[in-house]
């Protein structure tokens, strides 16, 4: 058994790429893990940094900072009553949240957190991803239909007209990335997740750089077109609470209502992924062609093993000014446990980083995953993080204003973009 | 010693045995019909596209079987993503109430009778004499051993596809899309009364 970890660990394939079902399996969970945790934190995350946007302190009862208001929530949301409206269509009212959920989590599996960190590499990644993160519509859609009742039928009919409109955008803004990874002279051409990554290290830069201003203008298209995809603010039309309630999951409560919001969060994360993929290098790290001396090299693997340290500094200050009534001494060692374990972490990768250094066998290369993996989450984080600053920050469209960008602004742009990369890169 | 390259340990999964068992093909198969007849026989309009979604879906999965994923993904984006949003967005603009208690088949149904024999018997001839009517793939498959690694040389490679798309077919290709446009420009006058 230790055996095939280490194998495992060893190998340069993805899971996918050996055939492993059962190494595949384990991946699956690893992400499927990885994800909810992501979502639950992006959730306190979110609230914190909206309350503080707008001079408030957020939730701040349950644990220290409010840090266990999610999984407070989460038990609330499974222990309430689940409500089928007596009018909805009982199947498909029930298989809607599911619908969703399936779309957004299938994506994951051609994600590359690293050259061999994903499940499985396919020939179509890219095609794959757009077409299954397509499917989450249905599940919005069908909702809105099921519950037979006006406001979420509003909002489903909005959000499919909003989806389907930017998809468009979204998808030439796409093939014109994918168009940069076959130049005439130097080019590969793939659609395949990490193939579309090593073009960007074998051309020595990111996407986004990539024939000024056209790379960046794509990417700009993508950023606002995947807003609209999964239906934040300023795009959040379909769920817009001033006008439609809650939009397609208004009838919808408890456990039901928690998918939705599962499959959104997680829906925000595959499309960051997407665009980090496609545009900003994916798993590498900062300048892997500049400096690519053994010394840069360690220095960007003590990266994650500092960022946790930062995490753990940040959480014992927190500890340090708590008040000091008796009140918050729960509340105090809790937070100092928090900092211990992130302190623990921070240790760890600092010894495997180090250890590294002077392997060259399964740590080294486990080093390495951990960077892979660190590079990859922290880019996706900012998106994460951009993604609250425009909900904090900007109005909502009116829905003629939506589709007018929709259709009459972005639309051309990137058909424009693509045509003249297309010509870009058969000169060069 | 390493499981993933141990050649023993793996063969049934990675490269000797192909994904196209026919235990996958019965299944796929099995839920293509089972949606395609939900589709014509479900009263209700949203329910018919529901089943029509898992057909589309399990023929997406029987072309990956035939080693085709570009067409795989490109049936999932168009049909199953694209097509049926619109046609779940045009249904819900019917009144469902009134229209599961109309009529179901209209009195030209023995002209889709017909329709329907006449595509069976293209597909059959087209069974039969696959052969004759393709030949490149015929000539492949006769002279090849490992049919898995032919048709992945064929079919399989994206920009195989491109090449075959804008090069040896571009014509047919170049007519598709013209029929494509002449629909779309119909689409439009018909509903614009002023243009």
């Amino acid at each position: 058994m230790p055996n095939f970890i280490m194998s495992y660990l060893g190998s340069t394939l993805t899971p996918g790429g050996a055939g492993n079902q059962f190494w595949a399996l384990i991946y699956v969970l690893i992400i499927f893990a990885g994800v909810s945790v992501a979502v639950i934190a992006m959730n306190w995350i979110e609230r914190k940094a909206l309350a503080h946007f707008q001079i408030r302190l957020g939730p701040m009862r349950v644990g220290p900072h409010g840090l266990l208001q999610p999984f407070a929530d989460a038990l609330k949301l499974m222990l309430k009553e689940d409500i089928i409206p007596s009018e909805a269509d009982q199947f498909v009212f029930w298989v809607a949240p599911l619908i969703g959920l399936l779309a957004a989590f299938t994506v994951y599996t051609v994600i590359p957190f690293g050259p061999s960190q994903a499940v499985s590499d396919m020939n179509i990644g890219i095609l794959f991803m757009l077409g299954v993160s397509s499917l989450g519509v249905l599940g919005i859609v069908v909702a809105g239909w099921a519950s037979n009742s006006h406001y979420p039928l509003i909002g489903a009919l909005r959000s499919s007209a909003q989806m389907v409109s930017y998809e468009v955008a979204m998808g030439l803004a796409v093939v014109s990335a994918i168009v940069m990874t076959s130049l005439n002279t130097s080019g590969t051409g793939t659609l395949s997740m990490i193939g579309i990554v090593q073009a960007q290290q074998q051309q020595g830069v990111w996407f986004i750089f990539k024939f000024f201003p056209l790379g960046f203008i794509a990417f700009g298209i993508f950023a606002i077109a995947m807003v609209a995809e999964t239906n934040r603010a300023p795009f959040d039309m379909a769920e817009a609470e001033s006008e439609l309630t809650a939009g397609y999951h208004t009838e919808y409560s408890g456990l039901r209502w928690s998918l939705f919001m599962l499959a959104e969060y997680a829906a925000m994360i595959a499309v960051s992924s997407i665009a980090v993929t496609l545009w900003l290098g994916g798993w590498m790290r900062p300048f892997p062609n500049l400096l690519h001396a053994p010394a840069w090299d360690f220095i960007f693997s003590l990266f994650p093993g500092l960022t946790f340290a930062g995490l753990a500094a940040i959480a014992l200050i927190g500890t340090v000014r708590m008040p000091s009534q008796s009140f918050f001494k729960i509340q105090r060692i809790g937070l100092a446990i928090f900092a211990g374990l992130l302190g623990l972490i921070a240790l760890l990768l600092l010894v495997v980083a180090v250890a590294g250094r002077s392997d060259s066998g399964i740590v080294a290369r486990f080093n390495d995953g951990i960077g892979y993996v660190y590079w990859f989450v922290l880019k996706v984080s900012v998106f994460m993080y951009l993604f609250i600053w425009y909900r904090a920050t900007w109005p909502r469209y009116r829905f003629d204003q939506l589709m007018k960008i929709g259709w009459k602004v972005m639309l051309p742009i990137s058909l424009g973009v693509l045509v003249v990369t297309a010509i870009v890169g058969v000169i060069f | 010693m390493n499981p993933i390259l141990n050649p023993a340990m793996n063969s049934a999964l990675s490269g000797g045995a192909p994904v196209a068992t026919p235990f996958f093909f019965y299944m796929l198969s099995g839920l293509a019909v089972i949606g395609g007849i939900l589709v014509i026989t479900r009263r209700n309009a949203v329910h018919s596209a529901l089943a029509l979604i898992v057909t589309l879906l399990s023929v997406a999965g029987l072309y990956l079987m035939l080693y085709a994923p570009f067409v795989a993904g490109v049936q999932i984006i168009v049909y199953a993503g694209g097509i049926m949003v619109l046609f779940l967005f045009v249904i819900m603009l019917v009144n469902i109430e009134r229209a599961s208690k109309d009529r179901r088949f209209n009195r030209i149904w023995p002209i889709g009778l017909v329709a329907a024999c006449t595509l069976m018997g293209l597909f059959v001839s087209a069974f039969v004499k696959g052969r004759a009517l393709f030949p490149d793939r015929g000539m492949a498959l006769s002279e090849g051993s490992n049919t898995q690694e032919i048709a992945k040389a064929l079919y399989g490679e994206v920009n195989r596809f491109g090449q075959y798309t804008f090069g040896q077919y571009t014509f047919a290709f170049e007519i598709a899309s013209l029929l494509l446009l002449v629909a779309i420009l119909g689409a439009v006058i018909m509903t614009k009364k002023k243009i």
